[in-house]
């Protein structure tokens, strides 16, 4: 079920996902202090391309993560197994990246 | 000294792979006494059809393994009085192994993993070379010694969850096996080893729970040894890129 690649993909991503969390974090709660609108701050993020690139990896490095453990979730309390167990990591994969993507185009992408 | 009037409430397994039931018999207690010898007395005095397995009792063989009270154990070395709950002993088979009749578990699949994890020693001289000199001392000598005096006793794989919830994953035993195989310098392909534990059903399947390092019997500790088969293999990954 779980082999190295998964092991270390799973591993890498959580690694990566960490200071994502915590910039994240930080810099909202730094941002509202003095109060901001919607439009401030996709003033901010439009057109931006460090803030592509680190909810883009934010975004990719969860969808792994997350497919990856809940293909061990699925495997060992529902018993899948096989092209079942392969096309649920995939498409939940597919799903949030799919998801997330649309999300970070639609803050970054200048309008 | 013996207490003649005091007896047990002892319920034992009795049935095959299909179907079974626990049957409850009476058991004289007495001060010093194993679970073996509980299962002992019912064979002899009360039902000789009674099935389980044994044969050196002083713990070296590793055939007696039973699930005493929930919690699976070498019988032979397990004294009743450490593990009574209300004056009752419920006694079945090992889990995580097929039952073949009442107590005796089939082993195959267990031993089995333990080929299949790579357990098999691989020379890496011939009787014509010379012996090689290795150290007592040194760390890889240390951390194979750590893991050989394993007695396949089965203890470990029947408390592991994660065997219970994927048959494929090789199991506690078979991994510290291959463990001590890894940092046995005169074994002729450490690197074999490392990467069949890689494949699916390998030691990246452990979650960490601990419960065969809990209950191993000899106070072995396979989730250690799993633990370095990670950072092993893990270490692998970047080295062979470089």
């Amino acid at each position: 079920m779980l082999d190295l690649r998964l092991y270390m993909l799973q591993r890498l991503s959580a690694m990566l996902m960490a200071p994502f969390v915590l910039v994240h974090l930080g810099v909202m709660i730094y941002a509202i202090q003095g109060g901001l609108s919607a439009g401030e701050i996709l003033g901010r993020t439009r057109g931006s391309l460090p803030w592509f690139l680190f909810y883009g990896g934010f975004v990719a490095a969860a969808s792994v993560h997350a497919a990856i453990g809940l293909r061990v979730i699925a495997a060992e309390t529902l018993g899948l197994r096989g092209r079942a167990l392969a096309v649920l990591t995939w498409g939940v994969g597919a799903v949030l990246l799919g998801l997330g993507m649309y999300a970070v185009f639609a803050v970054t992408v200048p309008a | 000294m013996t207490q003649e009037h005091d007896t047990l409430e002892v319920s034992v397994w009795r049935g095959d792979a299909d179907r079974g039931q626990f049957e409850t018999h009476r058991v004289p207690a007495y001060d010093n006494q194993t679970v073996l010898d509980v299962v002992s007395w019912i064979q002899q005095q009360v039902d000789p059809t009674l099935t389980y397995r044994f044969a050196c009792r002083v713990g070296m063989c590793g055939s007696c393994a039973m699930t005493v009270n929930g919690t699976p154990r070498w019988t032979c070395r397990t004294h009743v009085n450490k593990v009574l709950k209300d004056g009752r002993l419920d006694i079945a088979p090992l889990r995580n192994l097929p039952v073949i009749k009442d107590l005796v578990t089939d082993m195959d699949p267990f031993f089995d993993k333990w080929i299949r994890a790579g357990g098999a020693h691989a020379p890496s001289a011939s009787r014509h070379d010379p012996i090689v000199e290795i150290s007592p001392q040194s760390e890889g000598r240390a951390t194979a010694d750590a893991g050989i005096e394993c007695i396949n006793c089965s203890v470990c794989y029947a408390a592991c969850d994660t065997v219970s919830a994927n048959p494929d994953y090789l199991g506690p035993a078979a991994l510290q096996r291959a463990w001590t195989v890894v940092n046995d310098e005169k074994h002729g392909d450490r690197q074999a080893v490392l990467d069949t534990v890689s494949a699916a059903g390998g030691c990246h399947n452990c979650h960490s729970m601990g419960s065969c390092t809990m209950h191993c019997p000899n106070d072995l500790d396979p989730l250690g040894a799993i633990l370095g088969l990670k950072r092993a293999t893990a270490r692998g990954v970047f080295k062979r890129r470089r």
